[in-house]
């Protein structure tokens, strides 16, 4: 094909000029930021995602072994063929490097796949999936920020230690929703709390009374909500409309962050209980992080998908330059050896199945009285260790490690 | 429909169909070179949606039925060829045959009970029906939710042609879309395609002819859907997966503005409106303006200026200056 041909001539040109200077293919190292920016992820990575990203490169100097960084973007409005197709073009015809974010689970698996096939790093902060490291595993495939499996042990085991010790699910209709309620429920009981019962509904329901009464009259001390974006945000609506909060049952989003915690407003959300991996206020480094952010992206503080990006964007430029090279084998080796120590994660570390294992927090959503300023929304209830946080390799059942 | 759908192509003076023959052969000699010029995969996907709107336009176009629930046909065609081939090793053709198969199964019972009612009432019933085969995708286990099935391998065409080869892939859905093409051409212009005809301007006429309408109907609809599920599994092979995107009512929608974009009732209207589209979404992805907003403007503009899509505006204006 005419791509390959021009590639072999720029690889015997390259090889010819520059033996023994460091190997950059094409001479520019390409970053693909692909995600969500229409639809109804847009604000939980979106296009401040792509920012995080061009900030990562300019915190690294705008250049790597001499060569300059480039980020693109596209919006692959949720759908794993637009996803794939681009990720094929940006592989093949633009000589794109790596290809992070990727919003929504079957996006990212999509993506992973065209990934592998094509020898390619990417680097997955916006999707839930523990797939992305388990069954469907690459070498070159990481997953940066959180997983299904980390949000079920942060909430689930980390609200029993708290005294939340009975449960109740209101769980969405859907494989996602069933297995986000069975490992919760499976950790919740291997800290000898216990499961009270368990309510399905459909995937985009709008009428949760229901639901909800059920899950007040069965009398556990959590109702835990396996399900996740709007389905989440109209049940604890209508969950304050019933004052569950008030009458002391706790809630529990088993997915869901800063950006829709702000946009439900803390009248709704108070006194709710979830699990993230990053928020502005923990730290002076923090702070100062989201301010910087926040001073480019018009008052927006980040959240953990965000930083994230930032974190994986920083760590791969970081990997190319402890290989010396952006060629995909040595730069995923890089990766897999480094320990990860930066505004996002502290002694986080790649396992061989491409997770990467930070420490995760238990947060409370604060009352409207206890809020100092706009995004003045959590209190920290815990910290949970990334060991505890996510699956051992062994256990994920990635076949690369078995 | 009747006041959409144009009798410009029963009345095209004789000259516009020979203009139309050397036009579609251009167009295919343009489509075997174009993998050359342009990237392959996107190809395919316009060829896979292309043919997608047409056979939707064989339904809506020549048999006056609006319907709104033919994403059930596409998506779950993709999801049959996609399980028969990745999880029981079946060859492509095969796995393409059972999507198809499956599809035309699905359109016999969607049909089979939507062609009992008209106008609005048809158009709600393929859209219930669609939608719970809808969340039959998202609870059966084989369909893997939310997530789809991924990593579906293209194989060996016949045990012998490995498709992994991008420009293999791109001739065999060529020769698929072509093959789709043709049988709907041969369909519209056959007797059964003139009495399909007949009952879009006036089924109470056709009927008093002594002609079983709803066996016409029910026909067209399973031929539609079979060909809508050709498309669909073409798709599962050429992208390797299938997911819940292909069943949602959004692409039951998708199609419908594919079709009204490029002219309902028009050979070539489907292709230039599905070309339209998904070149849209694919280079406008990277632009920054949402998608969506734009595709509506451009679907008002439509509505309002040029009602009968691009390739039927340019038709009667042709045909006009002809007589």
């Amino acid at each position: 094909m005419r791509i390959g041909t021009l590639a072999l001539a720029a690889l015997g040109t390259a090889a010819l000029a520059a033996p023994a200077a460091a190997q950059v293919s094409d001479n520019v190292v390409k970053i693909g930021i692909l995600n969500d920016q229409s639809g109804v992820y847009a604000d939980f990575g979106g296009k401040w995602s792509y920012d995080a990203a061009r900030m990562a490169v300019e915190d690294f100097g705008g250049t790597v072994l001499g060569k300059p960084v480039q980020v693109v973007t596209a919006d692959h409005q949720n759908k794993p063929d637009i996803a794939s197709n681009i990720a094929r073009q940006w592989y093949d015809t633009e000589q794109v490097d790596a290809i992070m974010e990727l919003t929504t689970s079957s996006v990212a698996l999509a993506v992973q796949g065209v990934s592998k096939e094509k020898k390619r790093i990417n680097i997955v902060t916006g999707a839930a999936t523990t797939d992305l490291t388990g069954k469907q595993c690459s070498p070159y495939g990481f997953h940066w920020a959180y997983d299904t499996r980390s949000l079920a042990v942060g909430t689930g085991g980390a609200m029993v230690a708290q005294g939340g010790d009975s449960w109740f699910f209101l769980t969405a209709d859907y494989a996602f929703g069933y297995s986000l309620e069975s490992e919760t429920g499976n950790y919740v009981k291997s800290k000898g709390g216990r499961v009270l019962g368990s309510v399905r509904h459909p995937l985009s329901a709008t009428d949760y009374s229901s639901f909800l009464l059920q899950a007040q009259s069965s009398g556990a001390k959590v109702i835990g909500m396996a399900n996740a974006g709007l389905d989440t945000s109209n049940a604890i609506k209508q969950a304050a409309e019933f004052g569950i909060v008030q009458g002391g049952q706790r809630l529990a989003a088993l997915l869901f962050t800063l950006s829709e915690v702000n946009g439900l407003g803390l009248q709704s959300a108070q006194g709710l209980v979830l699990t993230e991996g990053w928020y502005w206020d923990q730290s002076d480094e923090n702070r100062a992080f989201a301010a910087r952010f926040e001073k480019r992206n018009n008052g927006r503080k980040p959240n953990m998908i965000h930083v994230g990006t930032y974190s994986a964007v920083s760590q791969y430029l970081k990997a190319i330059q402890k290989a010396g090279t952006d060629q995909t084998e040595a730069v995923a080796k890089a990766l897999h050896e480094m320990p990860v120590q930066d505004v996002f994660a502290k002694n986080g570390k790649v396992l061989p199945n491409g997770r990467m294992a930070y420490d995760m927090y238990l947060f409370e959503v604060k009352k409207p009285s206890e809020s100092k300023g706009p995004w003045d929304l959590y209190k920290q209830l815990a910290k949970v260790p990334g060991d505890e946080a996510f699956a051992k390799p062994a256990e994920s059942g990635c076949p690369l490690v078995q | 429909m009747a006041g959409v759908t144009d009798t410009a192509a029963e009345s095209r003076p004789p000259g516009l169909a020979r203009l139309g023959f050397w036009m579609a052969l251009v167009a295919l000699a343009l489509l075997v070179v174009a993998p050359f010029a342009i990237y392959p995969v996107f190809l395919m996907k316009i060829l896979c949606f292309a043919l997608f709107a047409c056979a939707f336009n064989l339904l809506v176009g020549y048999v006056g039925l609006l319907s709104f629930g033919h994403a059930a046909f596409f998506g779950g065609a993709a999801y049959f060829t996609a399980h028969s081939v990745k999880v029981w090793g079946l060859t492509p053709e095969i796995g393409l045959l059972i999507g198809v198969a499956g599809a035309a199964g699905l359109g016999l019972v969607v049909g089979f009970l939507a062609i009992r009612r008209q106008g609005i009432y048809f158009s709600m019933i393929t859209l219930a029906l669609s939608q719970m085969f809808f969340f039959v995708c998202l609870q059966a286990p084989f369909t893997h939710g939310e997530d789809g099935i991924q990593g579906v391998p293209r194989g060996r065409l016949f045990g012998i042609v490995s498709l992994d080869d991008p420009l293999a892939m791109y001739f065999t859905v060529l020769v698929i879309f072509v093959a789709g093409v043709l049988a709907i051409w041969r369909i519209v212009n056959s007797p059964f395609g003139n009495i399909l005809k007949a009952i879009r301007e006036n089924e109470p006429r056709a009927i008093s002819l002594g002609y079983r309408v709803d066996r016409y109907k029910l026909g067209a609809f399973v031929m539609s859907a079979a060909l809508a599920g050709l498309a669909g599994g073409t798709k599962a092979l050429v992208f390797q997966l299938a997911t819940l995107t292909d069943v949602q009512w959004q692409m039951s929608g998708e199609v419908i503005l594919m079709t009204l974009l490029g002219g309902i009732g028009t050979m070539a209207g489907p292709v230039v409106g599905a070309a339209l589209v998904v070149t849209l979404q694919n280079y406008l992805s990277a632009v920054g303006i949402p998608v969506n907003v734009l595709i509506g403007a451009i679907f008002i503009v439509c509505v309002l200026l040029f009602r009968r899509g691009i390739v039927g505006e340019a038709v009667h204006l042709l045909s006009r200056r002809a007589r």
